[in-house]
């Protein structure tokens, strides 16, 4: 019993630094996100979908965030599929938490993971428009 | 005795790192306290949200660590479950709740244990697929566009699952049990 909570004891003290430390570093920068979201898009089907999954990438937060920002990128104009991109990239990669995430799982895992869940970010956001085009 | 000196080197990286935040907030605070204020505010808000969840997470590692011989998740998984290891990985990604880098060092016991890539990658996913954030998403995007995504967030899980546990080169798990 003493051991095993010993284990858990030791992954905490390695795991709470890195993670108090990051959520430091993604309450300093998310300001400065939100204020570009709406200037990075180009306007262009195809490029904004890439921009979208890139921006959401980079950026962190709860995902009710990634909806109210989604939101409103939809009202100014912006393509549904780049903002699916967006809030898919949003919820599924995690830039931000690759450190953490390596120590952890593995440093290749976590890099395939999130590269694979960036693809997937913008096959899963066309598939999405493409099904609801289709259903209307 | 090494792994002592190779786990506080860890420590004292990470540590590093926090002690790298704390003297960017105090150095940004002289020249803009309110936005400081604000960040902090935000990540203790934050730490106070995911506390019970972290909570649940020690109690869950003590209880691999006590109960879980090295390798017995794998076996467990693989001959016993099969393809419904998959099913429970989907299920549990689901309906456990809370930001995902919480789970990672539970994760990370696990994989000790045996855990595949593959279910790792398939939990971590279909975390995406957020109940209780269903009717915001409905609210901003419709019903329509909400379940599609839903549905393709599962269907494509299993193929993450596979692809990353591929490419991460796990080689006992390219059998698809």
């Amino acid at each position: 019993m003493k051991k095993a909570f010993l284990q858990a004891v030791n992954s905490f003290r390695q795991s709470l630094p890195m993670m108090i430390g990051l959520l430091m570093l993604i309450n300093f920068l998310e300001p400065f996100f939100r204020k570009y979201y709406s200037r990075i898009f180009s306007g262009n089907y195809f490029i904004d979908p890439l921009i979208g999954a890139a921006a959401g990438s980079i950026s962190f937060g709860i995902p009710v965030t990634s909806y109210v920002v989604g939101g409103e990128l939809l009202n100014q104009g912006v393509s549904l599929v780049a903002v699916a991109a967006f809030i898919l990239a949003w919820t599924t990669v995690g830039v931000a938490m690759l450190p953490l995430e390596s120590s952890f799982l593995g440093k290749k895992f976590a890099v395939t993971r999130n590269v694979v869940n960036f693809i997937f970010s913008l096959v899963i956001a066309v598939l999405t428009v493409v099904t609801l085009k289709f259903f209307q | 005795m090494i792994n002592k000196k190779k786990n506080k080197g860890k420590i004292g990286g990470r540590g590093n790192f926090l002690f790298a935040m704390i003297a960017i907030y105090i150095i940004v605070a002289f020249f803009n306290f309110e936005f400081v204020k604000e960040a902090l505010k935000k990540t203790l808000i934050t730490l106070w949200k995911i506390t019970p969840i972290l909570g649940a997470v020690f109690i869950i590692m003590i209880l691999i660590n006590l109960y879980l011989e090295s390798g017995k998740i794998k076996k467990h998984l693989e001959k016993e479950l099969g393809w419904r290891g998959w099913f429970y990985s989907i299920i549990a990604g689901i309906l456990i709740s809370g930001p995902p880098y919480v789970f990672f060092p539970m994760l990370g016991e696990m994989k000790k244990h045996g855990m595949k890539n593959s279910l790792i990658a398939v939990f971590l996913y279909n975390r995406n697929v957020k109940i209780p954030y269903l009717h915001v998403s409905i609210y901003y995007f419709g019903l329509p566009f909400t379940l599609i995504v839903s549905l393709y967030i599962i269907i494509f899980s299993i193929l993450n699952g596979i692809i990353v546990s591929w490419l991460s080169e796990d080689k006992t798990e390219r059998n698809f049990s």
